[in-house]
């Protein structure tokens, strides 16, 4: 337990002193926040998982469409 | 495969290119910069010398700062081959998932686990642990790299896999020869080597914008000598690594080996071309051949460079596309058509296996199994098969553009090398400039680099089995081109991030902010 407290009071002193780092996780934090909320979700779904419930749905499917 | 749109496949490519592109423009500052900063503070550990310590610190902060715009563009891929790529991504199934899997842990818990330690940890550990941290994030950043390359190689030559006709998925069989498989391996080794030679001209190109300005001068000296010993070294190493690769493309990409080549007509004792430009024969315009309007050749050394001997044949473009019964070398006519006889037996296979016609079954299994070396060549049964020839022109210069541009970071790790050991490189302004100047240079032959290995490749995705044609999903093209261009905003902007920031903090110099 105090070796977690350690840890986490070593990121917390970090975070806290960071200058410049700051500004870079905002960045971070934007991009994700873009990457997955927005991208992932409304562009970028899962193609066959979106299609099709079952695994063998999508192997059939794939199947289908290399032999069509 | 005949009334595939073309339109989607080429919007697919093009946004894959552009993702991946702008991710590799983050990414071997990281696997060299990374080495250089656990070098520095080696020395600075070693020898007690603080000044060590403010360099370490400054070069860490650029290397931050590009870690952190970078970090995540790579998932942007990961995305596309769920979306774009369906069929592929099934295709090639854990394959891809076990290195990209394997590469996800070690990236989480070495760079993310170690990376605060490196930032946050000056003062509060021990300065051994610190510096293991430091080695433990670049060693992290490298090895990220080994499986993402790994996974890249096995798509140029599918080695350790096995197809499973019930799942319609690749399967692993033996993970060493996919780990060791001789394209992956150089692939990896001329990457990263490549990565620590950009990244030290980068180093290079920083300070001697500090010594032309007359700022950091004992910093951009000692960083310049770190970075001009370790360029050096890495540029040899590209060299090494980039011969055997010449060396695994003639032998499992040949087509890809004479489009860099532009040769049409296989030889013996064939020549390099070190220098040329081509023109498009007026003629042929079926074969979209390209002549040389002036050349200089190497003799011999397009066959040594390939097969280590200069009286080796090196098989052309026309050879691989038409065959050649002499040497051995079926025509893509005749591979499609194997292909082609391998997807319909795949297809008889799963419908005699729905229908419980066990013997059948077998014997399309086995069919399918013969020709599957050559799966990939049925879909351009009906199509044309000069569609399997890359583009030519883009591979042949873009290779040579590499490669010169290599010549030259060579020669500039060499003057530099020599003038920062006889300490008068301050008053070589055209040097400074040059190593300035240069830091472009390098990211243009690392994205160059990709051109020959991605587009040398085309069409296939997978080589001789699985086309882009048969990998892409069934989108609208439209969604492909909103995405595309979303993604060009999206990049563009990190760049400009990237840029400015980067050059902010340069300007300020080495001060104690992180």
């Amino acid at each position: 337990m105090n070796l977690i407290k350690k840890i986490g009071f070593f990121y917390y002193q970090g975070f806290k002193q960071m200058t410049l780092g700051r500004r870079l996780w905002i960045i971070i934090l934007i991009k994700l926040a873009i990457l997955f909320l927005v991208l992932r979700i409304f562009f970028f779904p899962d193609f066959l998982k979106s299609r099709f419930r079952t695994e063998k749905e999508r192997s059939d499917y794939v199947i289908e469409r290399l032999t069509k | 495969m005949e009334n595939v749109d073309l339109s989607l496949v080429d919007w697919s490519r093009a946004q894959f290119a552009l993702t991946a592109i702008y991710h590799w423009l983050f990414v071997p500052l990281t696997l060299g910069l990374s080495f250089l900063v656990a070098f520095m503070e080696t020395l600075y550990v070693k020898t007690g010398n603080p000044e060590w310590k403010r360099i370490t610190k400054f070069w860490m902060t650029l290397f931050g700062i590009n870690f952190a715009i970078g970090v995540a563009t790579g998932i942007i891929l990961e995305f596309e081959f769920g979306t774009n790529w369906s069929n592929y991504s099934w295709f090639v199934g854990d394959i891809f998932g076990a290195p990209l899997a394997i590469e996800g842990i070690m990236a989480f818990f070495l760079e993310s686990t170690f990376i605060a330690v490196m930032f946050f940890g000056w003062n509060k550990v021990s300065k051994k642990f610190h510096l293991l941290s430091t080695w433990l994030v670049a060693i992290g950043s490298n090895l990220s790299a080994l499986w993402i390359l790994v996974a890249n190689g096995w798509m140029q030559y599918p080695a350790g896999m096995k197809f499973n006709p019930d799942t319609a998925r690749n399967e692993m069989v033996n993970f060493w020869e996919v780990l060791f498989s001789p394209v992956a391996i150089n692939k990896f080794l001329h990457t990263v080597s490549s990565g620590y030679v950009l990244a030290s001209l980068f180093v290079i190109g920083i300070s001697a914008w500090y010594l032309l300005k007359g700022r950091e001068i004992l910093l951009a000296k000692k960083s310049t000598l770190v970075a001009a010993l370790f360029g050096l070294l890495s540029a040899g190493f590209v060299v090494l690594t980039g011969d055997g690769s010449a060396r695994t493309m003639a032998k499992y990409q040949p087509m890809k080996f004479a489009a860099m080549e532009n040769l049409y007509v296989g030889q013996q004792n064939a020549p390099l071309v070190a220098i040329g430009i081509l023109k498009a024969d007026e003629k042929d315009q079926v074969h979209h051949k390209q002549n040389f309007r002036f050349e200089i050749e190497i003799p011999n050394m397009l066959s040594y460079m390939a097969f280590l001997d200069p009286n080796a044949y090196v098989p052309g473009i026309s050879d691989l596309v038409h065959g050649n019964p002499e040497r051995g070398i079926l025509s893509y006519a005749q591979r499609s058509e194997l292909g082609k006889s391998s997807i319909l037996s795949l297809a008889a296979y799963k419908k005699a296996k729905k229908e419980g016609n066990d013997s059948l079954a077998t014997a399309s299994l086995a069919k399918f199994e013969q020709n599957y070396p050559h799966f990939g060549y049925g879909y351009y049964q009906g199509r044309d098969v000069h569609e399997l020839v890359p583009n030519v022109p883009m591979t042949f210069y873009s290779f040579r553009i590499m490669v010169f541009l290599g010549i030259h970071f060579g020669l500039l790790f060499l003057v530099v090398l020599y003038l920062s050991l006889k300490d008068r490189l301050e008053k070589k302004k055209f040097v400074l400039y040059t190593a300035l100047w240069t830091i472009p240079l390098a990211y243009l032959a690392s994205v160059v680099g990709w051109i020959v290995a991605e587009v040398g490749r085309q069409p296939w995705v997978i080589q001789d089995i699985l086309p882009s044609i048969a990998a892409v999903s069934k989108l609208s093209p439209i969604h492909v081109q909103i995405t595309f261009w979303m993604f060009l905003v999206l990049f563009t902007a990190l760049l400009i991030a990237e840029v400015s920031i980067m050059v902010t903090q340069i300007k300020k110099g080495a001060s104690e902010e992180h």
